[in-house]
Order: C-alpha cells, then sequence, then structure tokens
C-alpha cells in the first residue's frame, strides 16, 4: 500500500508502485481532471503539480511521489467556487475541445506560484511543453495572464485556490471545456 | 611544444603582486586605424563568413539571454572571475564599427582589442590564431554586415589584470595558421583545419590547467562546459561503441546517435548553430574527430561489438539480499527507473517515442555524473517552439535522493567503478539551478 497526499487529503492506494500516478489519480482515485494524451511526457494533457512544480503524471510512478503534496485541478477550486485559474480560463473561453486544459492550468498554476507577476514571455516558454490540437494558445496565455490578475486581487479571501474541497470523485469525466476544469469535483 | 619553465615562473612573479616590475609591463599597441569609409562587402564573403560564424558558435557567447543577435552581454564563468561576451555587431560605439579589417584580425590572432588591450582567452583566439587570412576576412565581411545593436558589454570581474594575459600568451598562444598534413586526405585536412581553428572544440572537450590553458599532452582527453563533462574525443572516448565518422557526422547533423548520446546542455548550442552549414563541412569534421581515436578499425568495430551484445536489458529491481548501501541505492534505482524510464527507454529505439538505449549512452559512462544528472533533471528541451530531440524533465517530480539512488543505478549497468559521492553531485547541481 501507498499513502499518496491529494489535493490536502491523504489516499491509500493499492497499486503497483512502478504504476504512473496518472493512472492511480483516474482509476483509483477517480479524479479525471487530468488526461492520458501521449504516455510519454510529450504533451502535458497529464500535467499535476507535485510540490508546486509541474510534473507530467503519466511518466512519475506513485511509489516516488509519497509524502509529496499532489495538486491536481480539482484542486484548484470547484464547479460553484473555481478557483482564479479556472475563473480565468472560462472567462477568456480559453478552451475548444479542453482535453489538454487541465494540463495547462497546473502548469501555469505551478509558474504563478513561483512567480506571480511572470510576464508573457515567461507564460509562453512555461507552457511550451503542453500542446494544444486546436490551436487555441493566444487564449490560454491571456487566461494565464488573466489568472495571475485575479490571484492578485483575490490574494486574502478564501474560496480562491487552495487546497480546495476534493470532494466526491468525478461523475462522467469531461463534457465541455468549461465544465472539464471542475468535473473531477463535479 | 616550447619549454614553459621562465614563462611559469614570470607569470607567478606578476601574480604574487610584482606586477610594477619592469620586465612584466606589456607595451600598449596603437590604435588599429579606422576603416575606409564606403567599406566594400562582396556577398560570396559574407556567405562564407555566416558559415564560419555558425561552426564558431560565435552567436553563443556574443549574444544575451534575449538580446540581439552578437551584441554581447553573455557572462562567461571562469574560475577566474566572470567575463561578457563582447558585442560584436558594427555599432560605432559599443560594437566592432570602428575596426578595421586588420585591427580584427589582429584580435582573433593575437588576442588584442582595437586600442591593443589583452583579450581574455575565454575568447578563444588560440584556436582562431589557425584561421587563413581569407577566413578571418569573411568573418568580418559577416560581422561588419549585421545589425549594429548599442548594447555596452558589462565590465568583466576577473581577478586576473589584462596586463598579465601578454604573459599567459607568452607561455600558451602558439601562433600561426593551420598546416596541413600532406600524408592525409583533403577532407581530413579541411575537417582538422575547421575542428582546431573556427570550432574550437578542444576549447571544451580538452582538460585545462591550472591557468587555465588546454592541456596539450591531453589534447582531446576530455573537459569541462557550464558545469558539463565536455567526454573525450580520442581513444580515451568513454562511448561504448566507438564513434565512427558516420555516426558523428549523424550526430554533428541532427544532435542525436544511436547507440551514442543525445546532445545536452552546451552541445545542444553547438549543434543548432550547425544546422546551417554545408553537409562537406559537417563530414569533414567528422571525419577528422573520428581520426582522433586511434584505435584500429578492426578493434573499434569489436568493441562496438561486444558493447551491443553485453547491453542487457536492465535487470529487474531485486531489494532482497542488498546487503551495502550502495546495492540498496542500485535496488532503488532500479525500481524508479522501471517507473519513471523503462516506457521510453526500453521501448526499442526505432518505435514512436523510443529513447536511447541507455547502457549504450556515453551519459552513463563518463568519468562523472554531473551530465547524467543534469539530463534527469532538467530533460532534453529544444527552445520554445523549435524541433529537435526530447526528453521530459524529472526535476519535480524526483527528490534528490531518488535522483541518486537512478544515476547509481543507471552507472551499474555500465560495469564501470561506481561514481565517487553521486548524492553530492546532486546537492550540487539542485544549490546551482536555485
Amino acid at each position: 500500500m501507498i499513502t499518496l497526499n491529494v489535493n490536502g487529503r491523504p489516499h491509500r492506494i493499492d497499486a503497483d508502485p512502478d504504476t504512473p500516478l496518472l493512472y492511480v489519480l483516474r482509476d483509483h482515485l477517480a479524479l479525471n481532471g487530468a488526461k492520458f494524451g501521449c504516455g510519454l511526457g510529450q504533451c502535458g494533457a497529464c500535467t499535476v503539480m507535485a510540490d508546486g512544480e509541474a510534473i507530467f503524471s503519466c511518466i512519475v510512478p506513485v511509489a516516488v511521489l509519497q509524502n509529496r503534496k499532489i495538486r491536481t485541478v480539482e484542486g484548484l477550486g470547484t464547479i460553484e467556487a473555481p478557483g482564479p485559474m479556472q475563473r480565468a480560463f472560462i472567462e477568456a473561453q480559453a478552451a475548444q475541445c479542453g482535453y489538454c486544459i487541465p494540463g495547462m492550468m497546473m502548469r501555469a498554476q505551478a509558474l504563478l506560484e513561483r512567480n506571480p507577476s511572470a510576464p508573457e514571455a515567461e507564460i509562453r516558454a512555461q507552457l511550451s511543453p503542453n500542446l494544444c490540437r486546436c490551436g487555441i494558445h493566444l487564449r490560454i496565455v491571456r487566461a494565464v495572464g488573466r489568472a495571475a490578475a485575479l490571484m492578485k486581487g483575490a490574494a486574502a479571501p478564501a474560496g480562491a485556490g487552495g487546497t480546495a474541497r476534493n470532494s466526491a470523485g468525478a461523475t462522467g469525466g469531461s463534457t465541455s471545456a468549461t465544465g472539464d476544469n471542475g468535473s473531477g469535483a463535479g | 611544444m616550447p619549454s614553459q619553465g621562465g614563462c611559469h615562473s614570470l607569470l607567478f612573479a606578476c601574480l604574487l603582486g610584482a606586477a610594477g616590475l619592469p620586465g612584466c609591463a606589456l607595451p600598449e599597441l596603437p590604435p588599429a586605424p579606422k576603416p575606409p569609409a564606403g567599406l566594400s562587402i562582396d556577398r560570396m564573403r559574407v556567405a562564407n563568413g555566416a558559415q564560419l560564424a555558425a561552426i564558431g558558435n560565435c552567436i553563443t557567447c556574443h549574444t544575451s539571454d534575449g538580446g540581439k543577435p552578437y551584441a554581447g552581454g553573455r557572462a562567461l564563468k571562469t574560475p577566474f572571475g566572470t567575463v561578457f561576451g563582447s558585442n560584436i555587431t558594427p555599432h560605432p560605439d559599443t560594437g566592432i564599427g570602428r575596426w578595421s579589417e586588420a585591427a580584427f584580425a589582429r584580435a582573433m590572432r593575437e588576442g588584442l582589442d582595437r586600442a591593443g588591450r589583452n583579450l581574455y582567452p575565454a575568447f578563444p583566439y588560440d584556436h582562431f590564431t589557425r584561421l587563413s587570412d581569407e577566413d578571418i576576412g569573411a568573418l568580418y565581411a559577416f560581422l561588419m554586415t549585421r545589425e549594429p545593436v548599442r548594447a555596452e558589454t558589462p565590465a568583466d570581474t576577473m581577478l586576473i589584470p589584462r596586463s598579465l594575459i601578454g604573459a599567459w600568451k607568452a607561455m600558451f598562444l602558439e601562433r600561426g595558421a593551420f598546416r596541413p598534413d600532406p600524408s592525409q586526405s583533403a577532407q581530413w585536412n579541411r575537417g582538422a583545419y575547421l575542428v582546431r581553428g573556427a570550432a574550437h572544440c578542444s576549447a571544451c572537450h580538452t582538460p585545462r590547467n591550472a591557468l587555465g590553458a588546454e592541456r596539450k599532452r591531453e589534447y582531446f582527453a576530455g573537459g569541462e562546459a557550464e558545469g558539463w563533462h565536455a567526454p573525450a574525443l580520442d581513444a580515451r572516448s568513454p562511448s561504448p561503441v566507438p564513434w565512427t565518422a558516420e555516426a558523428l557526422y549523424t550526430y554533428l547533423r541532427t544532435g542525436s546517435a544511436d547507440a551514442h548520446a543525445v546532445a545536452a546542455g552546451p552541445m545542444e548550442d553547438v549543434i543548432r548553430n550547425l544546422r546551417p552549414v554545408a553537409d562537406d563541412d559537417v563530414r569533414a569534421m567528422a571525419s577528422y574527430i573520428a581520426s582522433l581515436d586511434a584505435r584500429s578499425a578492426e578493434e573499434r568495430r569489436k568493441a562496438g561489438e561486444r558493447a551491443v551484445t553485453g547491453a542487457k536489458p536492465p535487470p529487474a529491481a531485486d531489494s532482497g539480499g542488498a546487503a551495502t548501501e550502495s546495492d540498496r541505492a542500485i535496488a532503488r534505482g532500479a525500481a524508479v527507473y522501471a517507473g519513471a524510464c523503462a516506457s521510453c527507454h526500453d521501448r526499442g529505439r526505432q518505435a514512436e517515442g523510443g529513447a536511447l538505449r541507455l547502457p549504450l549512452a556515453s551519459g552513463l559512462t563518463l568519468p562523472t555524473p554531473q551530465n547524467l544528472i543534469r539530463i534527469i533533471r532538467d530533460g532534453i528541451v529544444p527552445p520554445a517552439g523549435e524541433p529537435g530531440p526530447w526528453m521530459p524533465g524529472y526535476a519535480g517530480a524526483l527528490g534528490n535522493a531518488q535522483l541518486s539512488d537512478l544515476a547509481t543505478y543507471l552507472r551499474s549497468l555500465t560495469g564501470r567503478p561506481a561514481w565517487e559521492d553521486v548524492p553530492g553531485e546532486v546537492h550540487r547541481i539542485a544549490r546551482d539551478k536555485q
């Protein structure tokens, strides 16, 4: 048994130690925000955070993540109370099919937690490993800029991000782009 | 090689604070004349200069992060302090806009700026002195037709005054153009000319002495560059399968050679800059570098066969009966490998996403673990939006202990002696990155 701390809660997982984190998130914890894209760490759809850093969950075995704080898109907020990153993506309508968006949000979140005033060039550089086949990058970059502004404006009040509720398991995975943002906590 | 004893004592006398001694004073040369008005530029010369600048990797040191090409400002850390790549655009006040071709040639051959001040040998004039007049003229024509950029080069923080560099030159600068070896082919000679001259490969691939000069007796025995080990290119090459001219050509052209390596670190820039270089020149360099390995073709072929047949798939993790800490580290590292690395590296090179067969990768067989640790941490990532070999970095995923275990495990696959103090090296690199 392996203990994983996901979105602020400990989970006892019965999985092979070399199981990729992505499979555990989706199959054991029903956190379906992170997506399987390439399985090789080349597309970024599976991106989540570990101790504040963006990682490709498809190529990181769970055994190396014990005692680390894992955060998924479901940890950024809920449908009822989306966090600033999620709100920014909704407001900027920064999704087409939505498959890459949870990964984009998590990599962007890691950047803004490290540098809340990241200039656009840094946002672009940070997001460059994450691919969007729909080609909606312009809106994604704009959404991340907006998220930075929202985070600064909402630095103090509750409900913004944090290790929020990660209550019910995901219901049916992603339906629409924006729904995807909160699907895990749906 | 000239006797160096006397020169050493001269330099040491200077270093010991006797810089005022008359014997140490170096005459300042008069400024070179200003360039004639209406400089005539021949397009063929410019094109040839562009090729030589690409081979020489000039843009890497002479461009700051995010700065304009050739406008200087990149910090080059040396054991003796930091010097900044200078602005070599034709800007009249901050670049080389007022330099005549003669002044430029003198800088390349003698390591002196237009005003006659010594240049630090971080600018590899000990190599550029091999260039022909024609090629120096071509480089001049190329640079003088770049966009002039106003950018002051930051002042260096070198601990050794420029005046002492004259003594360094007396000891280590062997002036003189490249002399072809008539017993070798034209291709070999072209490659030797480029590798020893413009490309200055040995500046990184040869170990340096305490005064920062290349150890001539250990030419191409492996050196250091920006925290990376630059592997030996001669018979001491760590590649389990000996390099061939063909493999070197593929590597220099694409940045990746099966059964050898994928370019990482400073070599990534070198490969990228080589892209526009003519095929014949890349082949010539590959052919010359391959010839540095003095082993016979037969010997090399057999070594290659042994390496390939000996490269078994990594054994399964077995922590039972692991007696020593090193065994336990290897077992833990094997578990990390199985989860994090095997999905690409055990996939077979031809498969989509298939990566190098690790026991054959020279990163595992180098004398130090630094390259392997850096590659695992940071991956191999082309600049944003550019194509190129790709490996994701694991800095965020693996902790220092796991990284160290993984490197220890991978080294154990090579049958070579374990690296010393892998955890220490991991910590040093992690600290550098902060």
